[in-house]
C-alpha cells in the first residue's frame, strides 16, 4: 500500500524531491569537472569576503579610519620619522596598506566586492532573460520576427560596446544599476540570442512540440513549457560567461573614471593611476595600490568562467568523460 | 477477430489537397509546388481502423497531420461528425482538438525529456482546463493503468529516459487517450519499436478501440502490420490514393499495378516460395508540379496509349467497395 500513498503526495513535494535528485546528479557531474569547483570556491571566497565588510565596519573597524570612501588615517609618529606618508605599505593596522588619500585598501577591496557581484550577476541575468526569450520566440515563429532579431543581433555584435558606453557615460548618469541594465540589454540582443535560437530550433522540430499543438496548446504554452525549459540549461551556462564580461566592462569604465560610483575595483586601479603610481618601478614599489584590485578582478572573472566550464560539462554531454 | 463496425461515418475527407511551396531563394516568387497530398478523399467509420500505406514521401504523414490540423489544408474539406474542421480557428479549433489526437512515430522524441510522465500525460488535460489537480492526477493514473503501465504510481514521476521504448510509446498512447478522443491518427507508432514489443503495443491499440470506440487512421509502410491492425487499407502513391478497400481483399487481390508491385515485395517466410515478379521501372519521382496524367504512368507496366492523354484516373469502385485509380483495371 506504500505505492498508493505516493500518488496522493502533494505535487509540489514530489517536484521538490525530483528537483533535489536532479540537482544531486548535476552536482556530481559538476564536481567531476574539477575546474568547476575551483571556480565555485573562489566565488564563495569572494562572497564571504564581501559579506564580512559590513560586519567588520560595525564591530572592529572605526568608520572614521576604515570607511572605504571617506576614511582617513594619520601616519603614526614612527612612520613619519622614517619619512613615510600615504600611501603607506601594509602593516598590522592596514593589512593591505593605504591609498594616496589615506584610505584602507583592504576595506575598499571588501566593500567593492558586493558591488561587483551585484553588477555581474544582475547584468548577466538581464542578458540571459532577454536572450532566452528572444531566442525562443524567433526560433518558434521564424519568418519576419526571426529575420528582424537575427539582423539586430548581427548589428549588436558588430557594435563596439565599450566605445558606446564611453559616449553614453557623457550623456546619462552611469551608476551601477544603469550600467548593469545597459550591459544586460545590449548583451541580450547580441550574440547570445543567436546561440539560444539555434538551440531552440533543435527543440522546435521535436514531435513533443507537435503533440502539444495537437492537444490544443497555445503558442505561449509551447514556448514557456517546452522550448524555454529545454533551452534554460544553456542559458544558465551563458549567464556564467556573461558575468565575466560585465565585471570586466565595469572595471574598464571605472578605470577611465566614467562611472558615477563611490568605490570599485576599477576605481582603485584608477586611483593608483591618476596619482602616478602605475608608471615605472612604482608598480612594484607600491604594489598594494594596484595588485589587490586588479588581481581580484581577474580572479572573480576567472572564477565565473570556470564555473561556466563546469556547467558546460553538465549541459553538453559530449564533454563528459563518462 | 470479428469487430462490429458501426455504419455511421466519423471522419469524411473530401478532395483534400496540400501543396508546399518550393522556395528558390528568398526574394523570388514561388513558382513550384510540391503536391504532398493531392485530391484525396476517404471515409472512416466509428470504431474503424483505416490503414494508410505507401512508401516514404508519398504523403501519408502529411495526410495524418492535415487530419489533426497540424498542417493547414490548401483545399478540400475534413468533416468530423459532420463539422468541417478544415477551416476551424481559435476557440473552436481548441475544442476540436479534444476529439482528435495523434500518436507519433518515435517515442524517444515525442516525450519532452524534461517533463515527468505525469506532466506529459496531464498536459492535454491542463491545456484544455479539464478537472482540478487531484482529478487530473487520478485521470493520469487511470490512463497509465489502461495502457498497461502498472502500478501507475511507480511511473507517475519518472522521466522518459528512465523508461524503455515500449513503455514510452505506451505513455504516448496514454497521453493521446487522456482527453477521450473519438479519433486518433497513429503515425507508424510501432516502426521504431523492437519487434518483440511491437505486438504488445498493437494489441493495446486494438483493445482501446474496443473499449473507447476510437477510430484510427493507422499510417504505416509495413503491410504485415496493416494486415494485422486495419479493417480497411488505402495505398498511396505520390500524394494520391491509388487503391482502397477491405484489408484482406486488397492484400489477396490487389488491382492497381503499384499495389500489386508493393504487395509482391512483402517477404514471405517460405524458402520455396517463388514470388511473382512484377516489373516496375525506375524509382519514385518527386511530386513537384506533376504532370496531369496518371502519377504512375512512367513506371506502369500496363500503361496503354489512352493513359498518356487522359488525366489522373479517378478512384473508382471496382466492385464490392474495392476502389482503384486505374483505367486498365476493370
Amino acid at each position: 500500500m506504500e505505492a498508493a500513498q505516493v500518488r496522493y503526495q502533494p505535487l509540489w513535494r514530489v517536484r521538490l524531491g525530483l528537483m533535489r535528485k536532479s540537482l544531486a546528479t548535476n552536482w556530481e557531474l559538476f564536481r567531476d569537472s574539477k575546474i568547476g569547483p575551483i571556480g565555485l570556491a573562489i566565488i564563495l571566497f569572494f562572497g564571504i569576503f564581501g559579506a564580512l565588510h559590513p560586519l567588520l565596519m560595525s564591530t572592529v573597524w572605526d568608520a572614521a579610519i576604515y570607511d572605504p570612501v571617506t576614511g582617513y588615517d594619520f601616519p603614526t609618529d614612527a612612520q613619519l620619522k622614517q619619512g613615510l606618508t600615504h600611501p603607506l605599505p601594509p602593516s598590522t593596522k592596514h593589512l593591505l596598506g593605504t591609498d594616496p588619500w589615506g584610505r584602507d585598501i583592504l576595506s575598499q577591496l571588501m566593500y567593492s566586492t558586493r558591488a561587483e557581484f551585484f553588477l555581474g550577476v544582475f547584468a548577466a541575468f538581464v542578458t540571459v532573460f532577454i536572450g532566452t526569450l528572444i531566442g525562443a520566440i524567433s526560433a518558434y515563429y521564424g519568418g519576419f520576427t526571426d529575420t528582424f532579431f537575427m539582423r539586430l543581433a548581427d548589428v549588436v555584435m558588430l557594435f563596439p560596446l565599450l566605445a558606446f558606453l564611453i559616449v553614453l557615460s557623457a550623456m546619462i548618469n552611469l551608476n551601477l544599476y544603469t550600467l548593469a541594465i545597459v550591459i544586460g540589454v545590449i548583451g541580450g540582443f547580441g550574440g547570445i540570442t543567436v546561440v539560444l535560437k539555434s538551440q531552440a530550433l533543435t527543440i522546435k522540430v521535436k514531435p513533443y512540440i507537435e503533440a502539444a499543438k495537437v492537444s490544443g496548446g497555445s503558442h505561449l504554452h509551447i514556448i514557456t513549457t517546452h522550448i524555454i525549459p529545454n533551452v534554460l540549461p544553456l542559458s544558465f551556462l551563458y549567464m556564467m560567461f556573461n558575468v565575466t564580461g560585465a565585471i570586466f566592462t565595469e572595471a574598464v569604465l571605472s578605470f577611465f573614471g566614467l562611472m558615477n560610483i563611490q568605490m570599485s575595483w576599477g576605481l582603485m586601479v584608477e586611483m593608483a593611476n591618476i596619482s602616478g603610481y602605475l608608471v615605472g618601478d612604482a608598480v612594484t614599489k607600491y604594489w598594494w595600490l594596484f595588485w589587490p584590485a586588479s588581481l581580484s578582478i581577474s580572479l572573480l572573472c576567472t572564477a565565473f568562467y570556470l564555473v561556466g566550464r563546469g556547467i558546460d560539462e553538465i549541459v553538453n554531454p559530449r564533454l563528459r568523460k563518462r | 477477430m470479428v469487430v462490429d463496425i458501426q455504419t455511421d461515418t466519423l471522419v469524411k475527407v473530401e478532395r483534400l489537397k496540400k501543396l508546399f511551396p518550393v522556395s528558390r531563394g528568398m526574394f523570388r516568387a514561388v513558382k513550384n509546388y510540391l503536391h504532398a497530398v493531392d485530391d484525396v478523399s476517404f471515409e472512416i467509420k466509428k470504431g474503424e481502423i483505416l490503414g494508410l500505406a505507401g512508401e516514404s514521401g508519398c504523403g501519408k504523414t502529411t495526410t495524418g497531420k492535415l487530419l489533426v490540423r497540424l498542417e493547414e489544408p490548401t483545399e478540400g474539406h475534413i468533416f468530423l461528425n459532420g463539422v468541417d474542421i478544415a477551416t476551424l480557428e481559435g476557440r473552436d479549433l481548441k475544442k476540436f482538438r479534444r476529439n482528435v489526437q495523434m500518436i507519433f512515430q518515435d517515442p524517444y522524441e515525442s516525450l519532452n525529456p524534461r517533463m515527468t510522465i505525469y506532466d506529459t500525460v496531464a498536459e492535454p488535460l491542463a491545456v484544455q482546463r479539464i478537472g482540478n489537480i487531484v482529478e487530473r492526477q487520478e485521470r493520469v493514473a487511470e490512463m497509465l493503468s489502461v495502457v498497461g503501465l502498472t502500478p501507475p504510481e511507480s511511473f507517475l514521476f519518472r522521466f522518459p529516459h528512465e523508461l524503455s521504448g515500449g513503455q514510452r510509446q505506451r505513455v504516448a498512447i496514454a497521453r493521446a487517450i487522456a482527453l477521450n478522443p473519438a479519433f486518433i491518427v497513429a503515425d507508424e507508432p510501432t516502426s521504431m519499436l523492437d519487434v518483440s514489443i511491437r505486438t504488445g503495443v498493437m494489441k493495446l491499440m486494438m483493445e482501446l478501440r474496443e473499449k473507447f470506440e476510437i477510430s484510427y487512421l493507422y499510417i504505416t509502410h509495413d503491410l504485415s502490420v496493416a494486415r494485422y491492425m486495419c479493417d480497411r487499407i488505402a495505398i498511396m502513391y505520390l500524394g494520391k490514393i491509388v487503391e482502397m478497400g477491405e484489408t484482406e481483399e486488397v492484400i489477396q487481390n490487389p488491382l492497381h499495378p503499384y499495389a500489386r508491385a508493393l504487395l509482391s515485395a512483402v517477404p514471405i517466410p517460405d524458402p520455396n516460395y517463388k514470388r511473382e515478379a512484377i516489373e516496375i521501372k525506375g524509382g519514385v519521382g518527386k511530386p513537384i508540379d506533376p504532370n496531369p496524367q496518371c502519377r504512375f504512368l512512367d513506371r506502369c507496366p500496363v500503361a496503354v496509349p489512352h493513359c498518356e492523354e487522359a488525366p489522373h484516373p479517378p478512384l473508382e469502385d471496382k466492385g464490392g467497395g474495392h476502389y482503384a485509380a486505374c483505367y486498365e483495371v476493370k
